[in-house]
Order: structure tokens, then sequence, then C-alpha cells
């Protein structure tokens, strides 16, 4: 199954929930904010969030800004 | 008139919706050369409250989790901003990201689709901010230097407006200060100078004039030392509010003397 993250083509298992994806990136749950498909998807809801072919995630983190 | 005679002589804190701050310096974090003259410029800053942007993880290594540090600052409240968002819709997306991240309520309101002047659209700051006060955040909109719709963003429920000097970035000062007087009269929510100062006197000048506040990011991070001019801003923001709050002297056309000029050495 193919999805997009932050951007990128990625195949993976039918499945996978977005806490997995999080733990492929190495990206610390509580340092990081998800979007599904545009829709924001709080830290308690990534294990239930179960991904579909074509999903658009997006992982983001704080940098330095003005 | 200025609202400094209805302000209590001690308690001169500068207040964000139900919050407190006595910094009236506020900071960015972009643009600093390294993380560490950012630590330092914030900690000699005194600043209560930085801005942070959001990108996409993993995209550079290094700033992969700026909030842990940030976190750690004893007092800081941390103010995501909407920058890169194009409209309200992704404005309003990126504050509900920024505040499941960080926790804080506070978010900079800054649409601005124009990456030749920055300058940020009015109509879709106003949809944004709107929302998202109805939503509970604490509405800090970065706009253009318009009092009418200062006063707009006042009505729906910011918590402040702040307006540019000049362009992010440009360095070019308090080139809007004759709108930013009107603004001044006009508003009753703190007005925050966001954007284009480059000298601490340009931010003492802004808080002599009767700005709550101002938001320093390039001037300091740019500099060749960024802690010492986060200091040399910390010091004129203090001597420019105490300046307004003592209240400037009448100017005249005509001289008058300071000394007597009695006739006796005639």
């Amino acid at each position: 199954m193919k999805i997009v993250v932050n951007g990128k083509a990625l195949e993976t298992r039918p499945g996978v929930t977005l806490a997995d994806i999080l733990a492929g990136l190495n990206a610390r749950a509580a340092r990081v904010a998800t979007m599904i498909n545009g829709n924001v998807i709080p830290a308690e809801r990534r294990a239930a969030a179960v991904l579909h072919e074509g999903d658009r995630v997006e992982v983001l983190a704080f940098a330095g800004g003005g | 008139m200025s609202g400094r005679k209805n302000e209590s002589r001690k308690n001169d804190d500068l207040v964000l919706g139900k919050h407190r701050f006595v910094s009236r310096l506020l900071m960015g974090t972009g643009k600093f050369r390294d993380r560490a003259a950012m630590f330092k410029a914030i900690s000699a800053s005194g600043t209560q409250i930085v801005t942070v942007a959001l990108r996409r993880f993993g995209e550079d290594g290094d700033s992969d989790d700026l909030l842990s540090p940030l976190l750690r600052i004893k007092g800081l409240t941390i103010m995501p901003n909407t920058s890169g968002a194009a409209n309200a819709e992704e404005a309003i997306r990126a504050a509900r990201l920024g505040r499941e991240l960080s926790g804080s309520p506070f978010v900079k309101v800054e649409i601005h689709p124009n990456p030749h002047h920055l300058l940020p659209d009015p109509i879709e700051t106003y949809k944004a901010a709107k929302e998202l006060a109805a939503d509970g955040f604490v509405v800090m909109p970065y706009i253009p230097a318009d009092p009418v719709l200062a006063k707009r963003l006042e009505e729906a429920g910011c918590a402040s407006v702040m307006p540019l000097g000049s362009a992010i970035g440009s360095g070019r000062g308090l080139a809007t200060a004759d709108m930013l007087k009107i603004m001044l009269r006009e508003c009753a929510i703190p007005v925050i100078v966001d954007a284009g100062l480059r000298s601490p006197s340009e931010a003492a000048a802004a808080m002599e004039m009767g700005c709550a506040a101002v938001l320093v990011n390039s001037a300091i991070a740019a500099s060749d030392d960024p802690p010492v001019m986060a200091d040399a801003f910390a010091s004129c923001v203090k001597a420019g509010r105490q300046a307004w709050r003592a209240g400037l002297m009448i100017r005249s056309d005509n001289a008058s003397a300071t000394s007597p000029l009695t006739s006796f050495l005639a």
C-alpha cells in the first residue's frame, strides 16, 4: 500500500497506524504534531489511527521562527 | 490620549487575555546561527514570550526538538506562529497543530501569501483571528499598520494586535509610525510592534509612543553578538516604557529657558 509522509511516497503494509509511522521516523511522540489528510490527529489517537491507500500524513515539529 | 493616566503606577504588567507578563520584549527564534546563541539571547533578553514555527519533522536534523529545551526555561510562554499559511483555513489548522504540540493557548496569526514582501493578508487574517478567538486561543495577529483593521480585530476578541513597523526582516524601523499613533489612540488592547525593528533605539521609540511591547527577531539573531543585542533591546524597551509612563514633555516651536534670564550681568 502506498501512502505519502511529509510529501514523500512510502510503500507500507496494510493496517499500519500513524503511531507505527512515527516509530519508523524515530519521532518522539510528544514532540511532533500530526495530520492525516489535513485533519489534526491528537497524540492519544495515533495508535488507533489506521492508514489507508493514498493517505497523506504530515509529521511536524517546532523550529525557529519569528 | 494615551492610556497612561488610567494605569496603576505600581503594577505595570503586560496583560494579554488572562495572562500577565513583566517583560515587554517578545522574541522570535528564527535566523540564529546556532542554538547556543539563541538560548543565550533568550536569557539575556529577559523575554517571557517566544515565537516558534512549525515545519516538517526530519528536514533539519538539528532542529527536530526545539520544544524540550524551550520548555525547560522557567516562566517562558511559547507562542507558535502560523507561518507558511496562505489563507485563514491553513492558519487555523496550523494554530491547532501548534496548540496540540505546545500546550500553549497563544498563537501568532501570520498570513502572508506573497514571499516578495511578506505583507499580511488583512482579510484572511481577520477571518482566522475571529475563529481562533472564539475557539479559546489567545490570538496575537500580525497585521498591516491599519487602525481600522486593528479595531475590528479587537472587537473579534484578539488579545493584542501586532502591526508591522516595516517589512519582516527589512530593518527599516518604524516606517508606519503615523498609523501606529492612530492605532494607539483607538485601541484598548495592547499594540505590539512586530517586524522591521533594527536598532534598540527604534524599540525605545515604539515604547515611548505608547506601544505595549515589541517583538524582535532578525535584529537580535542577525547581529554579531545576539545575547548582547538582546540585552540592549531589553534596556531600551524598559527605558521607553518608563519614559511613556513618566509622560514626555510638551513640544513647542519656541524656546523656553531652563535658567533664569535676569540681567544682573548687564
